[in-house]
């Protein structure tokens, strides 16, 4: 069913926090969560070069997830194409779904006192565009890749 | 109602091509142009919409009632501010010559604008903030080619080897050449990067040289020792453009790798390794000379050693080398109008163009108008204008500064933010954000140039005005309407289009105007008139040096060292922020509220010192001193103590910034006077600090 992910190009990124940015400007969000972000490991030498690893990670839309059964309003939702959201009109920001989920992904916005989480902009989606992380990395590193049953 | 216009962004200087939405005047979507970028924009784009809804921004024209610094403003109506500066000008015109108005400015493609402005009052002085960035590069540049910093372009994408003396791109953010150098690395291409510390530009690298602070110019002699050597150069360039090259083979000879990796503390194997890939790579090598290289005393002579480089690969005007940027008259098309004065036939005050002969005349020198300033030499400066400009966060020694800028009866500052200057201005004129307004067309140059111009995405949020109609409404009272004689910006830019037979519609479809559909290219024999130096060829030994008693090839001096406790001040970018002007933007204060000190393992060894102990930061005569967390690694030379620029303000109303982090500026006392004699940039690298463990670390509670 787990129908897209994101996946990073580390060859690309170049961690500028853009894509934090992108996000939260996109959702609105004040100061305090992040729905993404990037990081980088401490430098270290690989054959002569000060080098650092870069991740990205973001909600990760699991396919069985488990923050969707312990939500005690079902404002936590999953759609058919896998991405897991939040119904904010339901939420009552008990932030069960954190404790639920293994990475704490879930946070809360304190301007609403509500629940809220990467929702891979299912708006902008089903709009045929991409996510604003995706859409807007400065150096097109981060893509949507669309997963392919075999 | 939604709406979206193609604009350029306006949070850095880079002014990236950006598309904007909106609805009910709200700023809801920012993007890089996408027929451009690709709709790549970088953190501080995005982070535009914060700086237009951010209340901590002069909200209206502010005229200073307190003491000079004392913060204390009353807000007033544009004709009133206006009015009060026009009448000041006037008196001081009368009183003084009109020469006793300097207006400074932070550059760009609008700063004709402004230069006509000061020019059509009478005075010679306008100014820019080159001297604390390209000035060094600008004039190396001049001084080989004929052509300034920016008479080449860079073909990273088709590059082979991409060569950086410590220009962090990846920091600083061009975001159309980061693709290009990004493109180059996976299409298997190298980067080398030279540096005092680890970036993420150097961590992109195949190969880094974390050299010694002051060192540049020592491996860039070694790099043309070895290169000459080895016959690694297009004799038949050489031959053809350029003049000198005997000079240098001579000069060059005792500058050996063996010797350069000594003075870098490099290792001499890995110089060489270099060399090897230069000869395999060129001629598709590029030397990057440099973007801000107002850091040491012999940045002008690195630069010129980069160019030398360029050079002797012959890769000027070649797919992957430097290219000559081309305008509308390469594509035999008539260029747009722009508003321009002539310049009134006065000594600068600042001494360039009669006192020092060999620099730019363009907007000479800034920091040389503060000791003449004192002096009143050769005459007296009343008045100072700075637009989009900050002095104190941009050239070192603020306090005394402040003693040039007391001689002054008016200092004005014209800004979308506060600055460190504007605080302590006499009257703050509020600039529109880059969102909320329009501003006039200007030609890219490039291999495919274009027209482009910044449409307002929004309506002005505050009582704020265009650069343009501040500007124009100075002009009207001060009888300056013949120079600036336009009311509207569309009349403005029908003017600026007429000759080009565009309209603004022209403009709707992709944001700007294209004035060839292929790269232009000239013919690589045919490069004679290229170079502007008075004998028309590349020279390696400058005619106009030789005249100002400077020399073209300088011998190396070593750097000094640092006495004990004490470390050499760097400081540098990071992708989150644009120098002083964001560290109190909303969303970018998040990501980084304050700056750090980076300090070498061994060094903080032996001061005590882990990563995240506060640390205390004083300068050389204990007047500044600013106390942030310790940022220890190995990845920085052990004479170095790094801090990004832009932090330490002391503005009260930009609450998210006030008194975070520690100010370089600040800390380089007495440095104002420490200059490239031959560059005319800034030395802000040559300046020495105390590091020790605060003892705000605190183990104890007193208190209850």
């Amino acid at each position: 069913m787990k129908k897209y992910m994101i996946h990073l190009n580390s060859r690309r990124c170049i961690a500028c926090h853009g894509c934090e940015v992108h996000c939260k400007a996109n959702k609105n969000l004040p100061v305090g969560p992040f729905l993404c972000t990037v990081s980088c490991t401490p430098l270290k030498k690989v054959g002569g070069i000060p080098k650092t690893e870069i991740t990205f990670s973001a909600c990760r839309h699991c396919e069985d997830p488990l923050c969707v059964p312990v939500c005690p309003t079902d404002a936590m939702l999953q759609r058919r194409d896998g991405i897991v959201y939040i119904d904010q009109e339901k939420c009552i920001g008990c932030m069960a779904c954190t404790s639920a989920c293994p990475w704490e992904i879930p946070v809360q916005n304190p301007d609403t006192g509500k629940a809220v989480k990467c929702d891979l902009c299912m708006d902008r989606l089903d709009a045929g565009l991409k996510p604003a992380c995706v859409a807007k990395c400065t150096t097109h590193a981060l893509k949507l890749v669309t997963l392919q049953s075999t | 109602m939604k709406q979206s216009v193609y604009s350029m962004c306006g949070m850095c200087t880079v002014r990236c091509p950006i598309r904007v939405e909106s609805e009910d005047n709200q700023v809801t979507w920012i993007e890089g142009n996408p027929h451009l970028l690709g709709g790549a924009l970088c953190a501080k784009g995005t982070a535009g919409v914060a700086l237009v809804n951010d209340s901590q921004r002069p909200q209206s024209p502010l005229i200073r009632v307190g003491a000079r610094g004392a913060g204390r403003w009353r807000e007033a109506g544009w004709d009133e501010a206006l009015d009060y500066i026009a009448a000041k000008l006037k008196t001081i015109k009368q009183t003084h010559g009109p020469e006793s108005v300097v207006l400074s400015s932070r550059g760009g493609p609008w700063q004709g604008m402004y230069k006509a402005f000061i020019h059509a009052f009478g005075s010679p002085n306008y100014t820019n903030h080159d001297c604390t960035c390209g000035r060094n590069t600008h004039h190396a540049s001049l001084s080989i080619n004929g052509v300034g910093r920016k008479g080449f372009g860079y073909d990273i994408r088709n590059a082979r080897h991409l060569v950086l003396f410590g220009r962090d791109m990846f920091s600083a953010l061009r975001i159309a050449e980061n693709h290009q150098t990004l493109d180059m690395l996976d299409k298997g291409g190298r980067l080398t990067y030279v540096d005092v510390r680890q970036t993420m530009t150097g961590a992109k690298a195949s190969r880094f040289f974390q050299i010694r602070p002051g060192t540049d110019y020592a491996l860039a002699l070694g790099l043309i020792h070895e290169v000459i050597k080895r016959g690694y150069y297009d004799q038949d360039f050489l031959d053809r453009y350029v003049s000198g090259f005997d000079e240098l083979c001579s000069f060059i000879e005792a500058y050996t790798p063996a010797w350069a990796a000594k003075e870098c503390n490099i290792r001499e194997k890995e110089l060489l390794a270099f060399v090897d890939e230069i000869g395999e790579d060129r001629p598709g090598v590029i030397f990057h000379p440099g973007w801000n290289l107002a850091r040491y005393r012999d940045s002008f002579y690195a630069s010129r050693a980069m160019h030398i480089l360029n050079v002797l690969m012959g890769n000027i005007e070649l797919k992957g080398g430097l290219f000559i940027p081309k305008g509308a008259a390469d594509c035999g098309l008539p260029g747009i109008r722009s508003i321009d004065c002539a310049k009134p036939d006065i000594k600068r005050g600042d001494g360039v163009g009669w006192q020092y002969t060999h620099f730019d005349k363009g907007p000479g020198l800034a920091h040389l108008f503060f000791n003449n300033m004192l002096k009143e030499d050769p005459y007296p400066i009343k008045a100072w204008i700075a637009m989009r400009h900050d002095p104190f966060s941009g050239m070192p020694d603020p306090q005394q500064q402040k003693l040039a800028f007391d001689k002054c009866e008016l200092l004005v500052s014209i800004d979308t933010n506060y600055s460190e200057y504007g605080w302590y201005s006499d009257v703050i004129l509020p600039e529109s954000t880059y969102l909320e307004r329009d501003t006039p067309i200007v030609q890219q140059k490039g291999l495919k140039p274009r027209l482009a111009v910044r449409r307002k995405a929004v309506e002005p949020r505050y009582d704020t005005r265009a650069s343009w109609e501040i500007f124009t409404g100075l002009a009207h009272r001060l009888g300056l309407e013949a120079t600036f004689p336009f009311t509207t910006i569309e009349e403005l830019w029908a003017w600026q289009l007429e000759p080009t037979g565009h309209t603004m519609a022209d403009f709707e479809e992709k944001g700007f105007v294209e004035l060839i559909d292929q790269p232009l290219w000239h013919d690589r024999d045919q490069l004679d008139s290229t170079f502007k130096t008075p004998s028309g060829r590349i020279e390696l030994v400058s005619e106009k040096l030789t005249k100002a008693g400077l020399p073209s090839l300088k011998p190396f001096e070593k750097p000094e060292a640092a006495e004990k406790g004490m470390f050499r001040l760097i400081y540098g970018k990071v992708a989150v922020h644009t120098q002083g002007h964001t560290t109190n933007n909303p969303m970018l204060s998040e990501l980084m509220p304050t700056n750090t000190a980076w300090i070498n393992t061994k060094q903080a060894k032996k001061l005590g010192i882990q990563t995240g102990d506060q640390v205390e930061l004083s300068s050389a005569d204990h007047s500044y001193n600013a106390t942030v967390a310790a940022q220890v690694t190995d990845h920085v030379h052990p004479e170095a103590v790094f801090t990004v620029h832009g932090f330490g303000k002391e503005i009260p109303r930009q609450r998210r910034s006030f008194l975070a982090g520690v100010s370089d500026q600040k800390l380089m006392v007495g440095a104002l006077d420490d200059w490239d004699q031959a560059g005319g940039g800034i030395s802000l690298c040559e300046v020495f600090v105390h590091v020790k463990k605060s003892i705000r670390n605190t183990t104890r509670r007193a208190e209850l």
